[in-house]
């Protein structure tokens, strides 16, 4: 077993695990995308960052590929890692504004507002379709093309692949195919029906439910930890 | 063009059968006909037991493989920083309107072909502009048409040798 600390909180996890994997042993929410069980882990969404680390030494890594270590010091909601997954999920809208769980995780999250020119690309390159194709269907047909700007996930020269069976099983598992509700400003390019709507798309939970860290949802109990520098400064001061 | 399996085959036999001689597989396949045609992909693929799709990954990932057929002369712009700065886009611009393509592609009668570049390290020669290995330094609009004019008097001299 590995001990490590999980948001101040001693855990113990077992070899091999992710931090992603020990944070949901002890019920621990921290939204992904581009990650799913059945599915080998491919840390394209970024959604699931973590600060590891203490101190000033601290990083962000994406906790569906970090492994476990000894003596590790995980923190999933400070502030940091919370604009990191804002961001995260300002670029993926400004990509694919259609996108129904895309415009979910911005409304669950508090994406209000888009900074970048909506490209409606509708393709996030999670990556997902082609892990589907190739581990669960066993098809391959499709990958990823080109690189840069340029990427794209496709079949061999554009044309319909032999290996296609056509199960649907890359459109099952799209993030991006499923088409937004039409809320009350459908052309808008940040939804957020649901921070006002009644029912809402969104599972919301009460804030008195909050069971230590609710994936630091609300974020009232986040606040910046820097006690001993304040205590320096103030002993400075005197 | 008519794909040879055997040479496709002794390239491949080369390197062993072996997965993780694919780039180099592809680079000799490249060299040998200046692109790589689909159906050598689809034998190599057949051959390595590496899926097709994985195959164009790599094809499409690195720009010495082209998948459609090069021209005679290959015309590299450079678009580094410095080059940039220096008004490489609009020699691009330039030749891409004298070639009538767009950067990336062959010309119809397959004999140039435009390509941008990130930096070829010479930024102090800028903006730079690369045909065949040739370097022509400190390039402007007013040179592009001479560039393509050498290359294309070449062309006929040869013939007229001949």
């Amino acid at each position: 077993m590995i001990n490590l600390k999980l948001n101040k909180l001693d855990v113990k996890a077992e070899q091999g695990w992710t931090i992603l994997e020990t944070a949901k042993y002890y019920g621990l929410e921290i939204p992904t995308l581009c990650y799913n069980e059945g599915l080998s882990t491919y840390g394209g969404c970024r959604l699931c960052l973590v600060e590891i680390g203490e101190g000033e030494n601290t990083k962000l890594v994406s906790s569906c590929t970090y492994p476990v270590e000894e003596g590790l010091v995980v923190h999933t909601d400070t502030k940091r890692v919370l604009n990191a997954r804002k961001m995260m999920i300002e670029l993926m809208l400004s990509v694919a504004p259609n996108s129904k769980t895309i415009q979910d995780l911005a409304s669950k999250f508090g994406v209000t507002q888009m900074r970048f020119e909506a490209r409606n690309e509708e393709c996030i390159l999670c990556g997902l379709c082609v892990r589907m194709c190739a581990e669960q269907m066993d098809g391959k047909a499709i990958g990823f093309q080109n690189r840069g700007h340029k990427r794209k996930i496709s079949t061999p020269f554009d044309v319909r692949s032999e290996e296609c069976r056509l199960c649907g099983g890359c459109m099952y598992i799209c993030p991006a195919c499923q088409l937004r509700c039409h809320g009350p400003d459908p052309d808008s390019d940040v939804c957020n029906a649901c921070l006002t709507m009644d029912p809402t798309c969104v599972d919301v939970y009460d804030e008195l439910q909050c069971w230590m860290y609710d994936a630091g949802r609300c974020g009232t109990c986040v606040r910046e930890e820097e006690p001993n520098k304040k205590d320096i400064q103030n002993a400075d001061k005197k | 063009m008519n794909v040879q399996t055997d040479k496709v085959k002794s390239f491949i036999n080369k390197y062993n059968c072996k997965q993780s001689a694919l780039i180099a597989i592809l680079q000799e396949i490249q060299a040998e006909y200046n692109y790589l045609p689909k159906n050598a992909l689809i034998y190599v693929s057949q051959q390595l037991h590496i899926p097709l799709i994985d195959i164009i990954g790599v094809a499409t990932f690195y720009s010495a493989f082209s998948l459609e057929p090069k021209g005679e002369h290959t015309v590299k712009v450079c678009m580094g920083t410095a080059c940039h700065v220096r008004g490489g886009p609009k020699i691009l611009e330039e030749f891409e309107r004298r070639l009538e393509i767009e950067s990336g592609h062959t010309t119809d009668d397959k004999q140039f072909s435009l390509d941008t570049v990130a930096c070829l390290e010479c930024c102090a020669i800028g903006p730079v502009v690369v045909v065949d290995e040739n370097y022509h330094a400190q390039t402007s609009i007013r040179n592009v048409d001479t560039i393509l004019k050498k290359y294309r008097k070449k062309e006929k001299k040869n013939e007229e040798h001949q």
